[in-house]
């Protein structure tokens, strides 16, 4: 199993411009001067955002090390089936309805147990160090996919702000705009916006938990959690949550939308695990899509068992669903 | 059973009125060919183009079949009062059918389910009906169609006698609400479709009460125009 390192000596901080093509970095420029920094011919004075869709090429060196034996799921198929209830419970829904978020400029708060609480740029976010990983994607509804993400291991960011010995815990909440978000504006709210996801420190800091900005050789669409996304590969996908804009260090351990909405049916871990059903979906087998039959046998923690198993020896899985 | 169906033999049928006026004929074709579609559209799409179906091919399948019972015995459910209200009795002509449909959709629902999700492993399926709710309503609201299916020829409305028959027939009001339960409970979140379903089952419950029965009949916009009915 890999050591934990905040800073491992084998990763030496590249600038991006080093690794990306000079092209696609010119590319990405563009980008983060794309929608937001757009500057008026009277006064240079910053425009308002414009909510868009921004995916341009995002070069990232392939980790060799996370490449399931399945091909990546068709990128048609990952960008148009997707659960984000901010834009709706269809799975259609998103793709149609997620442009109208603006997605530059934007910045992570990332406060609580920390040493130097600070609000951190997407640009900032970007020059950490990128690299492409081929994830399987479980979802708790008993579907999964492979995804090529892009993104760096949550880790690097922790270790920008110094969290403190108090912290054992990381609350993630996505942005909630109700006048970007379709989603938002039901009646009755679907679940406790804004939504909030929570690991463990551990867990957090284990080098398998990316912090995503795209996939496919892209940056993010909105529909899969742009611009900046968690991705905890062993645990179910309503985990890994979207569209980033607060982080928080914490003692106690936080409540999840989905924990708040049903305890019975979410709980704090959710690892994936075909002994624990789901009161809804029996967990035994999974469907890799699109294929017709679930016929995969679902794996202990997707999969991962090497990497997280120490994450949780001694105990009941059961009981810590 | 009876002697093959022949044209000639469908054509003596027509002579002695035995399905209705004429017109009856081809409307009652068209709809069945209109009840047809969705299933067809699904078979096609699933065997050639799976695609079409979106990335998960086979929830979208066993959904639609799923929504197409029900709506299939929303509509059936509305043809008598639709028939006492708007005083056209030949709309009953359509009821049987309708019921029938909803009845071929419910099995091909419950094979999709059977094949695509849980591989006939029939241990497995058990175990999914002691477990989920959901899916023993479900289950519950199939075999009480079974009977509804069976005694829906004309023979077995003589041998059971209309009283007893119609006593039977009664069963799709809970089979209907069954079968709205099964998927208000499948939702995870957004009930909209089960709330509109369920207000209509409601409403056609409703509508059976004599005092609103009678109500609907005497405040028909259509009585005027078919006096003597």
């Amino acid at each position: 199993m890999t050591q934990f390192r905040i800073a491992p000596p084998d990763l030496p901080h590249i600038p991006a411009s080093e690794i990306t093509p000079k092209e696609v970095f010119l590319n990405r420029r563009q980008w983060l001067a794309g929608a937001g920094a757009l500057t008026t011919a009277a006064g240079l004075l910053p425009q308002p955002a414009e909510a868009a869709q921004v995916i341009v090429p995002l070069a990232a060196k392939a980790n060799p090390q996370f490449k399931p034996s399945d091909a990546p799921t068709d990128k048609k198929l990952a960008t148009t089936y997707n659960n984000y209830y901010e834009f709706g419970t269809s799975k259609s829904a998103p793709a149609n309805e997620a442009a109208s978020l603006t997605v530059r400029p934007w910045s992570i708060e990332v406060t609580g147990e920390v040493a130097k609480p600070r609000r951190i740029d997407l640009e900032e976010l970007m020059r950490l160090p990128l690299e492409e990983r081929i994830y399987r994607f479980r979802c708790v509804e008993a579907w999964s996919m492979v995804v090529p993400w892009i993104g760096f291991e949550f880790r690097h960011l922790a270790a920008l702000v110094e969290p403190t010995g108090k912290a054992r815990f990381v609350r993630f909440t996505s942005v909630a705009r109700k006048e970007e978000m379709s989603g938002l504006r039901t009646a009755v709210p679907v679940l406790d916006w804004p939504y909030t996801e929570g690991l463990r420190l551990d867990e957090a800091m284990n080098p398998l938990t990316l912090m995503s900005v795209g996939m496919y050789g892209e940056t993010l669409p909105n529909q899969n959690g742009a611009p900046v996304r968690l991705v905890v590969p062993w645990k179910y996908g309503f985990k890994s949550a979207k569209s980033i804009v607060k982080i928080e260090f914490l003692e106690q351990q936080p409540v999840s939308s989905w924990t708040k909405s049903a305890m019975h049916e979410y709980g704090f871990y959710s690892n994936v695990n075909p002994m624990v059903d789901h009161p809804r979906w029996s967990q035994k087998r999974e469907r890799l899509l699109p294929s017709l039959f679930a016929s995969r046998e679902t794996e202990l923690f997707n999969g991962y068992t090497e990497q997280v198993a120490g994450l949780y020896s001694g105990m009941d899985l059961k009981a810590n669903f | 059973m009876s002697e093959p169906l022949s044209l000639s033999r469908a054509a003596r049928w027509i002579d002695k009125g035995l399905l209705g006026p004429v017109w009856l004929v081809p409307v009652k074709a068209a709809v069945f060919v209109l009840c047809l579609w969705p299933l067809a559209r699904l078979g096609y799409a699933g065997l050639f183009d799976p695609l079409a179906l979106g990335a998960n091919p086979a929830e979208t399948i066993i959904r639609s079949l799923g929504d197409w019972t029900i709506r299939f015995l929303l509509i059936g459910l509305a043809i008598s009062p639709l028939r006492s209200w708007t005083g056209i009795n030949h709309l009953i002509a359509f009821r049987r059918m309708l019921g029938l449909f909803a009845f071929a959709y419910a099995c091909a629902h419950l094979l999709a389910y059977l094949a695509f999700d849980r591989l006939f492993q029939w241990g497995e399926i058990v175990q999914d009906v002691i477990k989920r709710p959901f899916i023993a309503v479900g289950f519950i609201a199939f075999c009480l169609l079974l009977p509804l299916a069976v005694t829906s020829t004309r023979g077995w409305v003589l041998r059971l006698g209309g009283a007893r028959w119609a006593l039977l027939h009664r069963l799709v009001y809970p089979i209907a609400f069954l079968g709205v339960l099964h998927d208000w409970w499948l939702v995870k979140r957004d009930l909209t479709w089960p709330l509109i379903y369920a207000v209509i089952v409601a409403l056609e419950m409703l509508a059976r009460v004599r005092p609103v029965k009678s109500f609907l009949k005497q405040h028909s916009p259509f009585q005027q125009n078919i006096a003597g009915r």
